[in-house]
């Protein structure tokens, strides 16, 4: 595998399963080469099904736990289905797009996404701007306030969200919150207006989320070789020129992936809503997609219309990869 | 490894053939079968401090085990938390749920569209107790005109306030809304450091009150069709009254719009507030409290002076379920957890207010304390409307939003409730 150009050691997970499917290969060769029992049309017929022979397993995992349920998840989102048809108390009837109408024409679900995407969005970026510096931040810092920052951040990473969510919402607690008291601010509630309140969910999603960051792009750096950023250092580029120009287009692959992963899992975001926000916030003001999706749905027991939300949820982040990836590739970057 | 992956795969894609083109129901038609022996489940409630409970449920079941021979009681307490999963769970197979179950009320119309309660209109006309029971009470059990269950108790809520603090600025009890209101603020101004009458803006059953002494309904209608009337005059009149209660002459807008019902009682029992509105079910966290002896409860005043506010009558009712093989022996046992004698020995061991009006008034004599909530319950009560949309309505929060939404100035009361009524109404239209 060392023998292999520098550019795909640091290839995405795509380049690594292309790897192992041609790798099975070898030993059929020489099988043949050795007995030539085999005729060659049966090599060719066995070379043709040897790979997804080998890929089974994991396509039946992959359809059976990825594939099954999202097709359970768009036909029961054109089904009147709620608890009544589950426990058989009516039938479950056909309602074609329905569900979709029903969620395409409430007013609340417009403000709702437009609320999401902004607030995910905002995460993204903010989760990456953190994750990145802090390191970089790492890189260039002596090995006991290096671990001291690793370990916090496997800290934050390690906590609950739940936890977390409680704790950060004591922290800016009206009443007894030492933040309150740090600045002075009385018996400000942080939750009460729209923005306030998801700044600080912001805030605390960002910290659950950078340390993913942080460490998959330090092990990027870590990997880029030493002599390039010498020379980087010897024409004289400054520390924001060599990240701009040396470190982030070599790291791209890692930032792709580190990207869409924020992307999907900030666009998701449940847990520190529902407990931060007590549940989408004063008269709903902070609900995001899946919180709403939650209270809409599966707490009315219409999973027909909770499906269809999930359907449209998987739809939007499956174009914003798309389009992520596409924009990517005219860049020039192969993936 | 790879083999038990394999299979695991292929199992999966054998459930994808199995599972044709409609999604997956389970087929909960009502048992045919009345068997006279065997065992027989019973989900009840599990509250804190569940032990006074389980020995009088022991009691009763012991009891019944000796007249009715061949049969066995295996009573099991849920969490109330997570009931809502359970009794889905119970109603989609039948092979893992009870007999007989306990369940909150406003959830009678719901779980009966769900198809999961049996009806038991002619035992409950049969049994001869049942001529006693409370009609509010009655009519949550009540769904277009059957019975499905048999009253538990019932949780009514009244007026917390401070003695210590009343004396100490000299106020008297408030008689009518209005004063209510002017004594809240009072507190206050003289105790900026205590809310007036703490209110909360998702606290909906502590803010309907309000709207019902002011002549306002949830809703109207009878049977299947129903429409909201929240955006009446009269109801408008009420959301106004409770809505101005938050702000800093009060329950400042910032912390009390976002407070429940359980935030409400515990700040009262912390101290921080001169009134509160509380159930006879709050009594013990009250008495936990701080102000344990210094507060006394009188029923909420309606909008003249000598009246009372209608409350809402929540509490639990005793169902059979529809999947039952011992219909017979299940209909006892819930007649017999639910009889007088039963819930008599219930309110002397959890407080628990009986829904048979005169073994009520026997135990408001035995306990002054929760005189004023008899009071209140026999001055009439109010309940949700008995369809399936209510449970819809209230896990999407329809109330506590549109009086967060007046709180916080989005909204004007009209346009807010307005909405509110509008999305009522597509929810009772839509769960018919």
């Amino acid at each position: 595998m060392s023998s292999v150009n520098d550019r795909s050691a640091v290839k995405t997970p795509a380049a690594a399963t292309a790897a192992a499917v041609t790798a099975p290969r070898p030993p059929n060769r020489t099988a043949d080469a050795r007995g030539g029992r085999t005729t060659r049309g049966a090599a060719r017929g066995s070379g043709g099904w040897t790979p997804w022979l080998y890929l089974a397993p994991a396509l039946l995992v992959l359809g059976g736990l990825l594939v099954y349920p999202i097709y359970q998840l768009g036909l029961i989102s054109f089904f009147e289905y709620t608890q009544a048809q589950v426990s058989g108390g009516e039938p479950a009837t056909f309602e074609g797009f329905g569900n979709y109408g029903r969620l395409f024409g409430d007013p609340q679900f417009w403000q709702v996404l437009l609320a999401t995407v902004l607030f995910a969005a905002a995460c993204v970026v903010s989760t990456l701007a953190v994750g990145c510096a802090l390191a970089v931040l790492l890189t260039r810092v002596r090995a006991v306030p290096r671990l001291a920052l690793m370990l916090a951040a496997l800290g934050a990473w390690a906590t609950p969200a739940v936890t977390g969510s409680t704790v950060w919402l004591f922290l800016f607690d009206p009443d007894f919150g030492p933040v309150n008291r740090m600045l002075g601010l009385g018996d400000h509630a942080w939750t009460y207006g729209r923005l306030s309140a998801f700044f600080l969910v912001l805030l605390e999603v960002v910290w659950c989320s950078f340390p993913f960051v942080m460490v998959t792009v330090y092990a990027g750096i870590r990997a880029v070789p030493g002599e390039v950023l010498e020379a980087a250092a010897l024409d004289g580029a400054s520390q924001w020129r060599i990240w701009r120009s040396v470190l982030a287009p070599m790291l791209r692959p890692i930032l792709v992936v580190v990207t869409i992963q924020s992307v999907i899992w900030d666009f998701k975001v449940f847990t520190q809503i529902y407990v931060m926000t007590n549940g989408g916030g004063i008269a709903g003001q902070n609900l995001v997609l899946n919180v709403y999706a939650y209270q809409q749905a599966f707490a009315s027991s219409q999973y027909g219309l909770g499906s269809a939300v999930g359907i449209v949820m998987l739809l939007i982040l499956l174009a914003v990869t798309l389009v992520y990836l596409r924009l990517l590739r005219r860049q020039g970057e192969e993936l | 490894m790879k083999l038990s992956v394999r299979t695991a795969g292929l199992a999966a894609f054998a459930a994808l053939l199995a599972t044709a083109c409609a999604p997956q129901t389970s087929t909960n038609s009502s048992s045919d079968e009345d068997e006279k022996t065997g065992t027989l489940r019973v989900w009840l409630f599990r509250e804190v401090g569940n032990a006074p409970k389980e020995k009088v449920v022991d009691r009763v079941v012991a009891d019944f085990e000796k007249t009715h021979q061949g049969a066995e009681v295996d009573v099991e307490y849920i969490p109330v938390d997570t009931r809502a999963q359970r009794v889905k769970a119970a109603f989609n197979d039948p092979g893992s749920a009870p007999d007989v179950m306990e369940y909150g009320n406003t959830d009678t119309a719901g779980y009966v569209r769900d198809g999961g309660l049996l009806d038991v209109t002619r035992e409950f006309g049969d049994w001869r107790e049942a001529k006693d029971t409370d009609p509010t009470a009655k009519q949550s059990v009540t769904v277009d005109g059957k019975l499905y269950g048999a009253p538990f108790y019932v949780g009514v809520r009244a007026l917390y306030y401070r003695t210590d603090v009343f004396e100490e600025l000299g106020l008297s009890v408030p008689r009518t809304m209005d004063e209510l209101a002017s004594t809240a603020r009072e507190i206050r101004a003289a105790r900026p450091e205590l809310y007036g009458l703490v209110v909360g803006g998702a606290y909906t059953y502590g803010a309907m009150p309000f709207v019902w002494a002011n002549g306002g309904e949830l809703a109207s209608g009878k049977g299947g069709s129903y429409a909201s009337g929240i955006d009446s005059p009269q109801a408008r009149k009420g959301i106004k009254a409770y809505t101005s209660l938050f702000g800093d002459d009060n329950c400042p807008a910032a912390t009390c719009a976002g407070m429940g019902g359980n935030d409400t009682v515990s700040a009262f029992a912390a101290g921080k507030a001169g009134m509160a509105i509380g159930g006879d079910f709050s009594h013990t966290a009250v008495e936990a409290g701080k102000v344990k002896g210094k507060y006394a409860v009188v029923p909420l005043p309606g909008v003249k002076a000598g009246s009372i506010a209608p409350a809402f009558a929540g509490g639990n009712n005793i169902g059979v379920l529809k999947s039952t093989s011992h219909r017979t022996l299940a209909v006892q046992l819930m007649k017999r957890l639910a009889s007088k004698k039963t819930q008599g020995e219930l309110f002397d061991a959890m407080g628990f207010l009986p829904t048979f009006t005169d073994v009520r008034q026997q135990a408001a004599r035995r306990e002054p304390f929760v005189k004023p909530f008899v009071r209140t319950l026999s001055a009439g009560t109010e309940f949700v409307p008995a369809s399936p949309a209510w449970a819809q309505i209230d896990s999407s929060l329809v109330l506590p939003t549109m009086f967060q939404e007046v709180i916080s100035g989005k909204k004007d009361v009209t346009k807010a409730s307005e909405d509110a009524a509008k999305k009522m109404n597509s929810a009772f239209g839509s769960a018919g």
